[in-house]
């Protein structure tokens, strides 16, 4: 009953080929866009912003990211950590490099700078597939890894080794640096997600996703029915690390603020994003999301029902968790392999005939 | 002959131990993927939990002490009695079968027939679930393992070769333990050889990789073999989690040496046994020269990390299928 196309007539292109043609989930992505945009900020408290908000948000454009290169193109790249690594050290040297230049643009060059790189070891996946070019891809994490660590100009020769961002400021308001708002933070990050949602959303939908798709679905075939597999894999390396590169940079600028980078880009945290777009489904935009909500809400959610509720250790707490994750992980690549996206979409099934189901 | 010369030398042998301790790892990979094709990640996690449970074992701890003490407020940590080493390393061979059995029949039975890189996925998660309970089970601090290999510098090698290129060579220092792992490792593929080519579980083994429906149409169970290779690698893993254990102690670390075994295998061809112990040999030398020529003199060190993967990378886009594996052919 809610999720009905009776009587929503479409009478131009532009009607039958938008982003959501039925108009139930049209009001939906509407409200869900007012209360991100118009409630949250006058809410939200540093707690709320710092332990879930601001890294779902981030963590959602690195899962968009991936979800392209892994859901829709089909190349498995376990090199996300060091691609968010690249976004970050690239906006900390253009945000002190050019200091008077506005963030917004930094992090977007910075995408852009991530992207250059990620095309570059995307290039092996031109000869190599599957798990192979997943080996691959380590390389790719381990090497950038090392080389954030040992060549000083990166962290501008800081004692530390360490990179921390300086105090910026959109529109005059702090967004990085000590003094930030959490509200601020928040809608920095809200912005950046849902621009990046709206393209990757649209990019997939276009002929763009579909060579990608065709590609992922069978690439001799693809090559076959016209599809050059050089401009679609670069393409989809590079896509998915623009958006993991602008992750990667608000992760550092506006989340954590001070960044060691085999602590804060490991490979755990390839691991992690793979596993969002693995729980959350793989080649979907709202599987991302879902995926990031999951991924970052369950950690927060054990620690108040383990620590704080049942009095356990934060280290029994912590181990408990790697063996849920782990056990989620192959519960749903058994059970669902298309992740949450697809509960969701069976659920929209099950609500457009609700209450008559015959 | 100058003393580099001489210095370059010793790391070339250390770089063979440590290569024969990688392709001890990647041994556990082959088996798996060349009877069910199934790229296991958890190898190195199944390395750390079998040589955390042998120590737990050998000490005498209670599994899921800590969290029998944090439900029920107790102060449980020890029986109070001592394993000796062989007995303990028998329980921990039956441990790591169960594993095995429950491995294949709540998990890979239910992906049979999917793609490749789900079963990775899997074993992924798998790996994350195997780390959480062997933490668990058994504490995450670190662990010393002691099952009486001899450790230390050999100092009879090291009198010998001393004085060789000048009086400042002091010899070449090379641990006990590495001589001891090459030559388990030898004796272990010795011995798997043998299984496959001699026995009849063996056999149907190797039937079982060249082609699973026909070796269903000749009546082999696929799930005892599954389980039959699993276990396998889980000894595998356990010899390699002793030798591991026995040099660097019993940590997480353990579980990364699983991913040094990645490169190892691309050199070699996921299907290969000689290819992962000459892979593991090439890597392991070539990380420790790599290192000590170019590395540490011009890269500020630390290369290691890295190298045996752009080592690879570099490796497969010119031979996609690694050195000894089988032609990749692909059908529309």
């Amino acid at each position: 009953m809610l999720y009905r196309e009776a009587g929503d007539f479409k009478t131009s292109y532009v009607d039958d080929s938008q982003t959501f043609p039925i108009a139930f989930d049209r009001y939906r992505y509407w409200a869900v866009l007012a209360v991100a945009f118009l409630v949250i900020p006058f809410v939200i408290d540093d707690y709320w912003a710092n332990a879930v908000f601001v890294p779902f948000l981030i963590y959602a454009i690195a899962a968009i990211g991936l979800n392209i290169l892994v859901g829709y193109c089909g190349q498995v790249s376990l090199g996300t950590g060091g691609f968010m690594a690249v976004g970050a050290y690239a906006c900390y040297k253009l945000m002190t490099a050019f200091p008077d230049v506005s963030i917004v643009i930094h992090v977007v060059l910075a995408g852009g700078i991530t992207a250059a790189v990620g095309a570059l070891f995307g290039l092996p996946s031109l000869r190599i597939k599957g798990f192979y070019l997943a080996v691959a891809t380590l390389a790719a994490q381990f090497f950038l890894v090392w080389l954030f660590n040992k060549v000083s100009w990166f962290y501008n020769y800081s004692a530390s080794g360490q990179i921390s961002a300086p105090e910026r400021s959109v529109l005059g308001i702090a967004v990085t640096g000590a003094q930030v708002a959490p509200w601020a933070q928040y809608m920095i990050c809200l912005v950046f997600c849902t621009i990046s949602a709206i393209i990757a959303r649209n990019l997939t939908r276009g002929s763009t996703g579909r060579k990608w798709m065709a590609i992922r679905d069978m690439d001799i075939a693809a090559e076959i029915i016209g599809v050059n597999p050089l401009r679609a894999k670069l393409s989809a390396f590079a896509v998915s690390s623009f958006f993991v590169g602008i992750s990667g940079a608000l992760f550092f600028a506006v989340y954590l603020g001070a960044v060691e980078v085999g602590e804060a880009f490991g490979i755990q945290k390839s691991f992690l994003v793979l596993f969002m777009i693995i729980i959350g489904g793989l080649g979907s935009i709202f599987g991302s999301f879902a995926g990031a909500a999951f991924m970052v809400l369950l950690p927060v959610a054990l620690k108040v029902v383990g620590v704080d509720w049942l009095g356990f250790p934060t280290d029994t707490v912590a181990h408990f968790q790697l063996v849920i994750v782990g056990a989620l992980i192959m519960i749903f690549l058994i059970a669902e392999p298309h992740g949450l996206a697809q509960l969701w979409r069976l659920a929209k099934e099950k609500l457009r005939l609700w209450p008559f189901p015959y | 002959m100058s003393d580099q010369f001489y210095y370059g030398i010793e790391v070339l042998l250390n770089g063979l131990m440590a290569g024969v301790l990688y392709a001890l790892v990647a041994l556990g990979f082959v088996l798996i993927y060349k009877a069910s094709g199934i790229f296991n990640y958890a190898q190195g996690v199944m390395a750390l939990f079998a040589a955390l449970t042998l120590v737990g074992i050998m000490e005498g701890q209670i599994p899921f002490s800590h969290l029998i003490n944090a439900i029920f407020g107790t102060d449980l940590h020890h029986f109070g009695w001592e394993v000796p080493a062989l007995l303990a390393i028998l329980l921990t061979v039956g441990v790591m079968v169960l594993f095995a059995i429950a491995v294949q029949r709540f998990i890979f039975r239910h992906l049979v027939g999917q793609e490749p890189i789900i079963l990775f996925m899997a074993t992924i998660g798998l790996a994350y679930f195997l780390e959480g309970v062997g933490d668990l089970m058994w504490g995450s601090d670190i662990k010393t393992l002691d099952v009486g290999i001899p450790q230390g510098g050999s100092f009879w090698i090291e009198d010998m070769t001393a004085g060789l290129g000048s009086e400042n060579f002091f010899g070449f220092f090379i641990d006990k333990l590495d001589i001891v792992a090459t030559i388990v490792a030898i004796v272990l593929v010795a011995a798997l050889v043998a299984f496959s080519q001699f026995t009849k579980q063996g056999r149907a083994l190797r039937a079982v990789a060249d082609d699973h429906q026909a070796a269903l149409s000749v009546g082999i169970s696929l799930n005892f073999i599954w389980i039959l290779v699993w276990s396998i690698a889980g000894f595998v893993a356990l010899v390699a989690g002793i030798m591991w254990g026995a040099k660097s102690g019993v940590q997480f670390s353990l579980s990364l040496i699983a991913l040094k075994a990645l490169p190892v295998l691309m050199l070699g061809g996921f299907t290969s046994i000689p290819g992962a112990i000459v892979g593991g040999l090439i890597i392991g030398v070539g990380e420790k020269l790599f290192e000590f020529l170019i590395g540490a003199p011009y890269l500020g060190g630390a290369t290691e990390n890295w190298f045996a993967y752009v080592l690879a990378l570099i490796f497969l886009v010119f031979r996609p299928q690694g050195l000894f594996g089988e032609r990749i052919i692909e059908r529309v």
